[in-house]
């Protein structure tokens, strides 16, 4: 299968304003590529409170069918702003690689 | 019919605004410009103009609120001057790369500080490379007219790009002229209703302002700069439609008695008017003295400008603002380069005039004039001068 290109090959192709016709397109960026720590959820800590899921600024926190929350790692960006608030300290960042 | 009509311009301009049917008018009042959305709000309360009027806290929220509005699909208009300007500075190259046909009207007056409320250009010519269709009034009727084009330029489906007309503050924003004023049927046969290329809406969802990585950043300035030169083809359509019309004539430079000159002054904006009375006087006197009037500032018209400078020996480039610690004045530095690869080309000189309301009467322009045939036989030292100034 021919691998769709992620973005226009020459400046004729761009759309106007770079508008993107194509809904929830963004999704195909893995911006987890950039990330220098990953956070880690420990369940025995974590209250359900979801302020992670809140403060997470990628919205790449969601709750699984258990009622505990995890990070979707294609999109987080390693920040570390859900450890930060998780008042509780269930989560801890660590280091990738 | 047009009207005859004798008004304060900033009135007059909003005026012309409404018969555009604007549906969205978003302002934050600030001297020279005020009476322009001041105006329009009397026309909207008045059941004149059926538009949403959004009284806004910041300038910054004012061209926020056009660039929402135009991109779902609203006809926007804004004003402003000076500091107002600067406080739009961030959103005004977000809304020409994101194409959207925001008019705006510019009261020019002098950026701070010292603190001043008068005219001078620096405001506008502080965005300059903001990717905006950028044109200059010099005297009431071409505000209104230019008001007027600018919706239909900015709209056409080949250039989605924000314009802003702009006229010197006080010099014509607070002065009464006697103006031709469309009718709402003229303006109506002449302006065809905004088709946007999408809106945002939620039965067909599109993503306007999105990020744009390195690997196509490089094409969207190629894409911007193309886009910006190519709507001179519109801009002369519509100047052309204009004059057949309205019957007034509109190009990127108008010249008076240049053909032959030896002399030119090159001016933008309300100060030819002034020069146009000084250029027929030294004519009189048997000088060989002509001008321009530079009207289109971008995109800047390199064609026009080479043709219009033929056989004359000095173009004496007449400023309203300064590049500090740069080659002088803003158009200045334009005209020089445009002569760069020219074998043939006219010596140019650079007064800087009517800085921050400094009055600029005829005898001035002699003066200029004066020196620039002086110049035809020795070049002046220095490249450029603020002209009259104390201590020099
Ligand atoms: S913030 Fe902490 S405690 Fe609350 S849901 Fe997230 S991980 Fe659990
Ligand atoms: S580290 Fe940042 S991006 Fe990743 S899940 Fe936590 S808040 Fe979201």
């Amino acid at each position: 299968m021919k691998k769709k290109k992620k973005w226009p090959e020459d400046w004729q192709d761009l759309n106007p304003g770079c508008m993107v016709f194509e809904p929830g397109s963004a999704r195909e960026y893995h911006t987890g590529s950039w990330r220098a720590e990953r956070p880690i959820f420990d369940e025995s800590k974590c209250i359900r409170c979801g302020v992670c899921y809140i403060f997470c600024p990628e919205g790449c926190i969601s709750q699984n069918k258990n009622g505990y929350f995890e990070a979707d790692l294609d999109y987080c960006k390693g920040c570390g702003i859900c450890a930060h608030e998780c008042w509780p300290r269930a989560i801890k960042m660590i280091e990738e690689g | 019919m047009s009207k005859r009509i004798g008004m304060e311009i900033a009135l007059a301009a909003a005026e012309a605004v409404a018969l555009c049917k604007p549906d969205v008018v978003a302002a934050y009042p600030i001297t020279p410009n005020t009476h322009v959305p001041e105006h329009l709000s009397d026309i909207v309360a008045e059941g004149r103009l059926d538009a949403e009027f959004i009284c806004v806290e910041s300038e910054h929220s004012a061209l926020s609120a056009c660039c929402g509005a135009s991109g779902a699909g609203a006809r926007s208009f804004t004003a402003t001057s000076s500091q107002g300007l600067a406080y739009m500075s961030e959103i005004i190259p977000i809304a020409s790369s994101m194409r959207l046909p925001v008019v705006m009207i510019v009261g020019n007056r002098a950026l701070s500080g010292p603190i001043n409320i008068w005219n001078d250009q620096s405001d506008i010519m502080y965005q300059r490379d903001s990717g905006w269709i950028s044109m200059f009034a010099a005297n009431g009727q071409e505000t209104i007219d230019m008001a007027i084009q600018a919706f239909k330029i900015a709209e056409h489906r080949d250039v989605m790009l924000p314009v802003n007309v702009n006229l010197d503050g006080f010099q014509l924003t607070h002065v009464v002229e006697p103006m031709e004023m469309p009718d709402q049927k003229e303006v109506d046969s002449f302006l065809p209703p905004f088709k946007p290329i999408a809106t945002l809406h939620p039965d067909k969802i599109v993503s306007m302002g999105t990020l744009g990585l390195p690997e196509i950043f490089n094409e969207t300035a190629k894409s911007k700069d193309e886009i910006l030169k190519d709507s001179r083809r519109v801009i002369l359509e519509v100047w052309k439609e204009w004059e057949e019309k309205f019957g007034r004539k509109y190009e990127p430079i108008e010249a008076c008695e240049a053909r032959g000159s030896d002399v030119l002054l090159m001016t933008l904006g309300s100060m030819g008017e002034t020069a146009e009375v000084a250029v027929e006087e030294a004519r009189k006197d048997g000088i060989s003295v002509g001008l321009l009037k530079l009207k289109l500032w971008r995109p800047f018209p390199f064609e026009e400008l080479r043709k219009a400078v033929k056989g004359c020996k000095v173009l004496a480039v007449l400023d309203r603002a300064v590049s500090y610690g740069g080659p002088g004045g803003p158009v200045f530095s334009e005209v020089r380069s445009a002569f760069y690869d020219m074998q043939e080309r006219p010596v140019v000189i650079n007064e800087i005039i009517g800085l921050g309301g400094r009055d600029v009467p005829v005898s001035d322009f002699r003066k200029i004039i004066e020196k620039s045939v002086q110049a035809i036989k020795t070049k002046p030292e220095e490249e450029y001068e603020i002209f009259g100034v104390r201590g020099s």
